[in-house]
């Protein structure tokens, strides 16, 4: 055989060999939203190193964190690292329903959204934790235009926090008012820091604050399931959200239904990553208490970390 | 003889005007007297009557875009544009596409840039460039500046180019121009959050959406200005054109447009101004750069890294304002004949001189060619201390906290009770009565069939609190405004610098305001106000300048010799004068305040604005059209009226 006719031969076989295992991945970038978080930007940009250790392109594009979900299902981008129960929740379940995109499995992380204060708050109110005890403080947190009432500082409206139903339903003397958007409550905190002044706010977890602002969050009575559906369950029988929110709420992975078929390799390391409390933290901390850019932090962590990552790599190719 | 009998016609018609205005004023008034025995149907309308309009606009949105394939057509447009933006993006900062050049060294686009503004505006303008550059690169932004300019520098000759035609179009077909003028009006009080979906879903998330966001925002004050200056061209050139026997090409090209100039170029100035005002919004879409990196730093409490940011995108504001302002001013030069070509493009070869230079050098020296972030001179950490510090001093927050508590509950809670307490009938009819008194029938109508479109949507409710936040905010903008103007107008030198303070305000992303209104006074009303007021102010103020040094000097000097005092002067002689001029200032304050009070959402409002934001969430096309088109309809209905009223005084006044 011609040496000619041998090379054909076998880059035949070569080019054929891969079908019947798992086609290549296509060379187009993968597109990686990006939001205006530290540890979502940073995590981003660690899946997207690890895809370019795979020998893909890795692209990615500054969105808005509910609009991002109408571009996930067009297929302008690919995926969606950070999809918190609470806060996205509603946005990823009503893209679920419209379709183009399914949920690529959870990250070993729990989140925990609800009523939250800075250490400094129970040096006026010691009972804290305790929800009662922060009732029976209410008048610490009054402000101007709340009179008598305390003043709970709730999360943007679309968050969907359900405060005013919780107070209503456990009679407490608050009144709730919606932040705009996170660097409102940030903004907030801020603000009684100088003179350690009580308040009492939305938060939640993982997140750079509990580095900032030691704290800790209220406890409300513990969540059953159907507290927020069946009026019976939970303290009060006549009403809903009668309790607290899950405090192991998910953080899920969503993916354009058409990656998996483009980059296959890619969309398999998807859904093996999964990130635990810590390594989120410790990401975020990199940008926002050493000041690192987030594509170094990314390096750093990854450098750090790769027993961790290294499977998931592997696992795919 | 004539103007006389045209001046009591004006008065007779002023006299009927407010005859009608208080018969309106008087039902108003009869709706409120009796709101206690009024049927609920008359208070607000009812559910039940709100027609589903935003499931009608869902689905002719999905006909639009699935079933007549215009997704398809703006998809193909949004490839086009990629390409375009992938070029740019490799060249300014070494994005890895074709032509894989870039990045191109700050040190070269800074040295080509200084000698750029040499020419245009000599050696003031030149120093103002080179700080702005330095500043950018030495605070280790070069690279997310310059992410911005790769989407900035297509879409701004983009909007000057369509801009241009469709001003040129306008110029020639008069029902052209007649159509096309509600579409102009409506986008430019249309609240941003209503163009990002749209922008979103037909053109690609990313620096394509961000550009096309852009240009939309940016095109309108072209069209304006090309149309105004085409028709403003004096007909001895248009003769001296036919005469030399132009073709019409040659029409357009050779007398038109060069007779246009000065208009075209304001125009251009003000797509520049546009531009750079949409940096921070459209980073909501995927553009890249200075606008997304400042929310991020906000999302985590940076401010004084939000707060360099900001510096720079004023400094680049500023530095293109007065570069492109210098090359309004600048007469075309003409050389004679047999000038040699390297005379002719003098400063052309020097700046591509200065380009290669550096470029050339930066191989050598690299913190010319990129300064890490390691490197830069970023003071994130000093500033966030100096401006805690600063809200923490006793006296700020006492006066602050006086000022909240006073506001909110003596001012602001109750006004905005009792707006929400006038029965919807009489809220219109006072609208009415006000603009009929005001301006005229045709405004008062227009206004008329305006508020009530917004009360048949169904957000009646907070429709209202929007208005209530904008008059709030205006209100006390007047306050600053206009007595700051006062006296800045006393001299020119202080002229000039409130005038610099008013384009920096302008420019400053009006995002950073967000954060030190709600550190003074907390997630409530008086820090929304409070923001919106800063941006309020500045029309207010530099028109308010502008229309007292504009008053003729011969009626300050008949005042001055008829003896009056320097306040009687003020009062019965120069306000008057100016206050047409002062009414341009206070309709844009108003358009200013609307535009504010939607991105005032961040901070937590009750108004259209949150259920916008909330309408993210769920991609609710139709319910945000809706929404943005009842913010548009009240912000139209108030600027027709302030126009008409501006227009009639100028002319009683013998301005016109």
């Amino acid at each position: 055989m011609s040496n000619i006719a041998r090379s054909f031969l076998l880059s035949s076989i070569v080019a054929i060999a891969p079908v019947g295992v798992i086609a290549a991945d296509s060379s187009d970038p993968i597109v990686i939203p990006i939001h205006n978080w530290s540890s979502q930007i940073v995590m981003s940009n660690v899946v997207g190193q690890m895809f370019e250790e795979m020998g893909n392109n890795v692209e990615y594009i500054t969105t808005d964190s509910q609009a991002v979900y109408e571009s996930v299902r067009l297929g302008d981008v690919a995926l969606e690292l950070e999809v918190w129960e609470g806060a996205f929740g509603a946005s990823f379940r009503t893209a679920l329903e419209k379709g183009g995109l399914h949920d690529a499995g959870d990250h070993d992380a729990v989140t925990r959204e609800d009523w939250w204060y800075p250490m400094w708050t129970k040096d006026a109110c010691p009972g804290l934790p305790s929800w009662e005890a922060l009732n029976d403080c209410a008048a610490l947190f009054a402000t101007a235009e709340t009179g008598s009432k305390g003043r709970y500082l709730d999360g943007p409206v679309d968050w969907l926090k359900h405060g005013q139903e919780r107070v209503e339903a456990l009679g407490m003397n608050f009144q709730v008012v919606n932040a705009g958007s996170a660097a409102a409550l940030w903004a907030e905190i801020g603000a009684a820091e100088a003179d350690r002044k009580p308040v009492v706010v939305f938060n939640w977890t993982p997140n750079f604050a509990e580095a900032v602002w030691p704290g800790e969050f209220v406890e409300f009575p513990e969540w059953v399931d159907g507290c927020d559906t069946d009026p019976s369950v939970g303290p009060n029988p006549n009403a809903l959200y009668d309790c607290g929110n899950p405090a192991k709420g998910y953080l899920k992975k969503a993916a354009w239904d058409g990656m998996k078929d483009k980059w296959p390799h890619a969309y398999c390391a998807l859904t093996k990553i999964s990130f635990t409390n810590p390594q989120i933290a410790e990401m975020a901390k990199l940008v926002d208490t050493d000041e690192l850019e987030p594509e170094e932090a990314a390096v750093e962590w990854l450098a750090a970390n790769r027993a961790t990552v290294d499977p998931w790599i592997n696992a795919c190719k | 003889m004539k103007k006389h009998d045209q001046n009591e016609r004006d008065l007779k018609a002023i006299d009927t005007n407010t005859g009608i205005a208080s018969i309106f004023l008087l039902v108003a008034l009869a709706f409120l007297l009796s709101r206690g025995i009024l049927p609920a149907w008359l208070i607000r309308i009812p559910e039940a009557l709100v027609p589903p309009l935003a499931v009608w606009l869902d689905l002719i949105f999905n006909f639009i875009k699935d079933d007549l394939h215009l997704i398809d057509l703006t998809r193909a447009i949004s490839g086009g544009l990629e390409v375009l933006l992938d070029i740019t993006a490799n060249l300014l900062y070494g994005r890895n596409r074709w032509p894989k050049l870039g990045p191109i060294p700050w040190a070269a686009v800074c040295a080509s840039f200084v000698v750029l503004a040499y020419y245009l505006g000599g050696l003031r303008l030149a120093l103002l460039a080179l700080v702005t550059f330095v500043w950018t690169a030495l605070i280790g932004q070069w690279k997310i500046a310059m992410q911005t300019m790769s989407v900035l520098t297509l879409a701004a000759p983009f909007a000057v180019l369509i801009g241009l035609g469709l001003g040129i179009t306008a110029w020639k077909f008069r029902t052209f121009d007649k159509s096309i003028r509600p579409i102009l009006s409506v986008l430019q009080t249309l609240p941003f959050f209503t163009y990002l979906l749209p922008a979103v879903i037909f053109f690609k998330v990313g620096p394509t959406a961000g550009a096309v966001a852009t240009i939309m925002f940016a095109v309108p004050p072209m069209i304006l200005m090309t149309t105004l200056g085409l028709r403003k061209v004096s007909t001895e050139i248009v003769e001296a054109g036919h005469m030399s026997g132009c073709t019409r090409w040659q029409m357009l090209r050779r007398v038109y447009i060069p007779a246009a100039r000065t208009e075209i170029l304001v125009g251009v100035n003000q797509v520049i101004m546009l531009c750079l005002a949409m940096v921070v919004l459209t980073a909501f879409i995927g553009m890249p750069g200075l606008g997304a990196k400042l929310l991020a730093m906000m999302g985590s409490f940076k401010i004084g890294r939000s707060f360099e940011i900001g510096i720079t995108i004023v400094l680049f504001a500023i530095m293109l304002d007065r570069m492109s302002k210098a090359w309004v001013m600048k007469q075309p030069v003409h050389f004679d004949r047999g000038t040699q070509w390297w005379h002719r493009h003098k400063y052309f070869l020097l700046s591509l001189l200065a380009f290669v230079f550096f470029l050339l050098l930066s191989q050598l020296i690299p913190i010319l060619a990129e300064v890490t972030r390691k490197q830069s001179f970023s003071q994130g950490k000093e500033i966030d201390k100096i401006i805690k510090g600063f809200l923490a001093i006793d006296s700020i927050k006492n006066t602050t906290e006086w000022l909240r508590w006073f506001l909110n509950v003596k001012v602001l809670i109750p006004f905005r009770n009792s707006l929400l307490w006038i029965p919807t009938p009489a809220f219109i009819l006072i609208i009415m009565g006000l603009g009929w008194y005001l301006a005229g029938k045709k405004e008062a109508l227009i206004a008329g069939l305006f508020f009530t479109i917004v009360a048949i949507t169904g957000w009646w409710d907070r429709s209202v609190i929007t208005l209530y936040t904008v008059i709030s905010a205006v209100v006390l903008a007047t306050f600053i405004g206009i007595p700051l103007g006062i006296l800045a107008a006393r001299s020119t030198k202080w002229s000039s610098r409130i005038l610099l303070a008013c384009d920096t305000a302008q420019t400053f992303p009006s995002f950073i305001y967000l954060i030190p209104a709600i550190m003074l006074f907390g997630v409530n009303d008086v820090a929304v106000v409070f923001s919106i007021l800063i941006f309020a102010a500045v029309p207010l103020t530099r028109y308010t300048i502008e229309g007292l040094r504009g008053v003729p000097p011969e009626m300050v000097e008949a005042a001055d010799m008829s003896g009056a005092t320097r306040f009687q002067k003020l009062l019965t002689v120069q306000l008057p004068l100016a206050l047409p001029t002062m009414g341009v200032g206070f309709n844009q304050a108003i358009n200013f305040a609307f535009f504010m009070v939607i991105i005032a959402a961040f901070i937590g409002t009750q108004d259209l604005g949150q259920e916008l934001q909330r309408t993210l969430a769920g991609t609710e096309l139709g319910k945000n059209f809706v929404l943005g088109m009842n913010v548009s309809l009240m912000a139209l209905s108030f600027d027709f009226i302030i126009t008409k009223w501006t227009e009639t005084r100028k002319q009683a006044l013998g301005l016109g």
